[in-house]
């Protein structure tokens, strides 16, 4: 047997590996630039840089694709404009992450631990907090993320699609695990995180084994064509088929797989908690649309099964165990769960439909939850010296918070009103666009159970939205809660919340984008 | 042409929008800010109502179709016939007044800024609602506007207004989104396109059975929260109760007119063999209805929870006589939708007054006002008795026009309601006897008679309602039309089928 070296056509990858090079450029600029001070700034610009040239890139991409798109490495990737629709999604949450990640407090305190690797409340630790130590890893970490999600978009190959599913999440595993405050819940959360996360990998590499062993074929494609010949073993298959979507149905966090949610949510560094919320599940949806449509397609009846039960005990336990949160980050959690629940309604029947509301579905989703938690970094606890401490996540600390700053309890209110799916925000067009597709796939008993779901989430909203503003701060607890001004937060914070809004009241432009990208490149490949 | 449908949305939405940019300086200035939007809007509704073909009511005039979400087939399309311009009358008339009436309300200058800026952006809502004529448009209006009548309820109010505004919207949302399956359906049964969803490409459709029967149910679920019906209706006295004078008297008044205005313009119009075979059922409720809030009435000893359920009652009215299918009730109850408004709307105002002197809306702790505010007394009687359907006064042209047209289809139905008349006199009288007859009660403080500013905002419903009263013709012309098309849309299949 020789092994022919494939021809690479380097040209569409490009958006991917700009992302790439530049994390591992990052990590070199760790080595060499010692101040911290100038490595933070240094690092943000070359992760901006990176994602806004990558950004760009890919609309030359879009601008210049001919045809349907182009098949690289012998069917390996397949970058078509679904894929470049979601890998610039993927960028622009990208890029408000790591400002998110950037942001300081007041005070000069950054979201992250200075120095990982010390025991919480160690001596090691307060050293390295007095000696301004930062952890500016973040960045390269948070490209390698990105880079591994876009490349998740647009593979067209279990095995390769595992290299990306890994290639994104052990970078979330570390980042998880690296809050400033809180550090053992943030470690709790991260190794939790962790566990479920490769447990899944090895259930979801399973699936593409037994796959494998039914069609001979890891690809796509191959894997569809297979299928339609006839002849595999059916039983393997579809054992296969599930266990492949069970792994991905992990990374969309719907329910049965969705217990590390609220634990990594919680934990997580609040920028952490807003990338992964928005992204994670647009890479994890990206890659089972591809999947279902152009591999799996031939199981659809055998698999609605798991997708309508998913959705409907996803949209259930999430509003329910949400209706009776404490913590605001892990209230948003649970609503996390539900809204992947909405997401898998809109799978139902695999319509075409499906293409172009699931990109504007997890659009606004993804804005309004990088929104949700930039307010959250913004509210914070005030210590008995009368220093601002940790984020103040406890529902009952925001009671009032229209008062304090109506500006920042407005923009959560949007934000609120966007997941709840209220007109005129973006939740309401992503939320009619997925109903659609369910409605044309036959879903609709799924959509029934979806409005009563969206109906009683709204009250959990609802809720924070009266607390902000119709209740009054507790007396004597006025001076307890500090809100925070930093910049390049309100940055994040007031781009999202117009973004919403614009998406809700003139979405004709996204949508039509989305549009143009329902189309899904098949080939059979080599 | 000029499109003043669009601006009568935009004036008071830009209202709102400014008052709550209002700089430092101007913020004393909100109330006469305010003011001025709404004369405004009353001005520029007067000169499109004059330019308005009275001859041709029955067509939607001052239609606009602008293309606003081509990819899911919705568009920005207005249009008013004689009943939506009746409507938007009794918008743009009542929250002038609601404004007038909330003058004194708010020692705090920005919480009254706020409130008066919600004000404004529920007109434009309400506007925007009832000149829909794309059915998306008008499901995406239906729907924000709860957001600032949330605001209104849950910040402005009693003690329980919380709970209140919670419970309003848990209902409204819940028929909003029930409704909104069958929004999404519609999309499918339609016609599709860049314009899937005007209202004019959606009637007559060839509808299976089952599907037109499941899609009126969503819809009719939704229209029947707002316009409460029983078994629907008990989120009403809690917000009558909690909520501000002025924002109860928007709501009932107005507000809860689009639960009837949705059956007319969109129920029967879209799914006229549904609304045939459910017509039996919805008397039934109706009838129901008019018994049990007329009876709740006046067993109430809070007066903005018996006004409220009076409502209820006389939203039975309106639904009997919508679903009757009989042009002169059709036209009673498009009537009534209107004098409805402008008596509940006063009379809520004038308890508003009461309980702004005196502190509590019980009726027990009143007593003998006549005698020292007969100004007071009389307008109350006036107000009280257009609700009691008094023959000059223009509730009693419409009352009678639904029970004389639904009579010769639903004998029994209009037999029972009628007996709401004498429960009525009931509950009106007992209530002015209590409050405003007997012994002057010693604790209850100094009286104060009716004001200017309060008189302003209450004489000119009762003229109104007076003016109706007599010559009930100028409000007919415009409804005889809609309310006959709306009859035939029903009627025409089942004469052909």
């Amino acid at each position: 047997m020789t092994f022919v070296t494939p021809e690479i056509a380097w040209a569409p990858l490009a958006p991917i590996l700009i992302v790439l090079v530049a994390a591992s450029a990052a990590i070199l600029i760790e080595a060499f630039v010692r101040t911290p001070a100038t490595r933070r700034v240094v690092q943000l610009a070359v992760a901006l840089i990176a994602l806004v040239g990558a950004l760009g890139t890919a609309a030359v991409q879009w601008a210049l694709l001919e045809g349907a798109g182009t098949v690289v490495m012998d069917g390996m990737i397949t970058v078509d404009r679904q894929a470049l629709a979601w890998q610039s999604m993927i960028l622009v949450f990208g890029v408000l992450g790591m400002i998110l990640f950037a942001a300081r407090t007041r005070a000069g305190e950054e979201a992250f631990t200075p120095l990982g690797s010390t025991a919480p409340g160690s001596i090691e630790e307060t050293l390295a907090r007095r000696k301004g130590l930062q952890l500016t890893e973040v960045f390269p970490l948070g490209l390698f993320a990105v880079g591994g999600m876009m490349l998740f978009t647009s593979v067209t190959d279990y095995i390769f699609l595992f290299v990306a599913l890994e290639v994104f999440s052990l970078p979330l595993y570390i980042l998880v695990a690296l809050s400033r405050r809180r550090r053992l819940l943030s470690q709790e959360g991260a190794l939790k995180y962790f566990l479920l996360g490769a447990f899944s990998s090895a259930i979801f590499l399973f699936g593409a084994a037994l796959v494998y062993g039914a069609t001979a074929h890891t690809s796509y494609s191959a894997v569809a064509y297979a299928m339609e010949l006839g002849g595999a073993n059916d039983a393997l298959l579809v054992t296969g088929a599930v266990l492949i979507v069970a792994g991905l149905l992990f990374k969309i966090g719907a329910v049965p797989f969705h217990s590390w949610t609220p634990d990594a949510y919680q934990g997580a560094p609040t920028p952490v908690t807003a990338f992964m919320a928005a992204a994670t599940k647009a890479a994890a949806t990206a890659a089972l649309l591809r999947i279902m449509f152009t591999s799996l397609h031939p199981l659809e009846w055998e698999l609605s099964w798991l997708f309508w039960a998913a959705a409907i005990a996803s949209m259930a336990l999430g509003t329910v165990l949400a209706l009776v949160q404490t913590d605001v980050k892990r209230m948003l959690a649970y609503s996390s769960v539900a809204h992947a629940g909405f997401i898998l309604v809109a799978f139902a029947g695999l319509e075409g439909e499906a293409l172009s509301a699931l990109p504007f579905y997890l659009l606004a989703y993804g804005l309004a939850s990088i929104g949700a938690f930039a307010v959250v970094t913004q509210v914070r606890e005030r210590t008995e010296d009368g220093s601002v401490g940790a984020e103040a996540v406890r529902l009952g600390q925001w009671a009032g918070l229209g008062k304090r700053s109506p500006l920042l309890a407005g923009a959560m209110s949007l934000f609120l009103l966007s997941f709840a799916g209220i007109p005129l925000t973006a939740g309401f067009v992503g939320k009619f666009e997925a109903f659609s597709a369910a409605i044309a796939g036959g879903g609709w008993p799924l959509v029934l159970i979806a409005v009563i779901a969206s109906a009683i989430a709204a009250f959990f909203y609802v809720r924070l939205v009266v607390l902000m503003f119709l209740t009054d701060v507790p007396d004597g607890a006025e001076d307890d809660i500090a809100v925070e001004d930093s910049p390049l937060a309100r940055l994040v914070i007031w781009v999202t919340a117009v973004a919403t809004v614009l998406l809700g009241i003139l979405p004709a432009g996204v949508l039509g984008l989305f549009e143009d990208a329902a189309v899904l490149l098949v080939s059979l490949g080599a | 042409m000029f499109p003043f449908l669009t601006i009568l949305v935009a004036v008071p939405a830009v209202g709102a929008a400014l008052l709550w940019a209002l700089p430092a300086s101007a913020r004393g200035r909100a109330r006469e800010i305010a003011l001025a939007v709404t004369g405004l809007e009353l001005a520029l509704f007067a000169v499109m109502a004059m330019q308005f073909d009275k001859s041709d009511a029955g067509a939607f005039q001052f239609s606009e179709v602008y293309s606003w979400i081509p990819q899911i087939g919705t568009s920005w399309a207005l249009g008013v016939n004689g009943l939506g311009l009746l409507m938007i009358a009794l918008s743009v008339i009542l929250t002038p007044l609601a404004i007038l009436a909330a003058w004194r309300e708010d020692k705090d200058e920005s919480r009254r800024r706020h409130y008066l800026a919600l004000i404004l952006l529920s007109l434009a809502f309400m506007v925007g609602i009832f000149a829909a004529r794309d059915v998306f448009l008008f499901y995406v209006l239906f729907e924000a506007m709860l957001i600032p009548l949330y605001f209104m309820i849950g910040g402005f109010g009693g003690a329980q207004r919380r709970y209140a505004a919670v419970k309003f919207l848990l209902y409204s949302l819940a028929g909003g989104l029930i409704m909104l399956v069958a929004v999404v359906a519609l999309y499918f049964v339609g016609p599709g396109g860049e314009q899937a969803f005007l209202t004019d490409n959606l009637s007559g459709l060839d509808l299976p059975v089952t599907t037109e029967r499941l899609m009126f149910l969503a819809f009719f679920l939704a229209f029947a929260i707002k316009a409460p019906m029983v078994p629907l209706h008990t989120w009403l006295p809690d917000v009558a109760e909690s909520a501000r004078a002025g924002t109860t008297a928007l709501l009932v008044a107005v507000l809860d007119k689009i639960g009837t205005f949705g059956m007319i313009t969109l129920c029967l119009a879209l799914f006229p063999e549904a609304a045939r075979w459910a017509a039996p059922v919805i008397i039934v409720l109706a009838v129901v209805s008019v018994i049990y809030g007329a009876l709740l009435a006046i067993g109430q000893r809070n007066m903005f929870r018996l006004v409220a359920f009076t409502s209820v009652s006389h939203f039975g009215v309106m639904v009997l006589g919508i679903f009757a299918f009989q042009v002169t009730s059709m036209e009673g109850a498009a009537f009534y939708m209107f004098n409805h408004g402008l008596s509940t709307g006063a009379l809520f105002l004038l308890v508003g007054f009461l309980v702004s002197r005196y502190g509590t809306a019980d009726v027990d702790a009143y007593g003998g006002l006549q005698k020292v505010m007969p100004v007071f007394a009389g307008t109350f009687l006036v107000v009280g008795l257009s609700a009691l359907s008094l023959p000059g006064l223009s509730p009693f042209v419409s009352e009678i026009m639904v029970f004389i047209g639904a009579y010769p289809v639903a004998a029994a139905a209009v037999i029972v309601s009628a007996v709401s008349v004498v429960l009525a006199a009931l509950y009106i009288l007992l209530t002015y006897k209590s409050v405003f007859t007997g012994p002057v009660r010693a604790d209850l403080g100094e009286a104060r008679e009716l004001t200017l500013r309060e008189r302003l905002v209450t004489w000119p419903l009762v003229g109104l309602m007076l003016l109706l009263g007599f010559l009930p013709g100028i409000a007919i012309d415009y409804l005889s039309a809609p309310a006959a098309d709306a009859v035939a849309q029903v009627t025409i299949e089942e004469a052909g089928a």
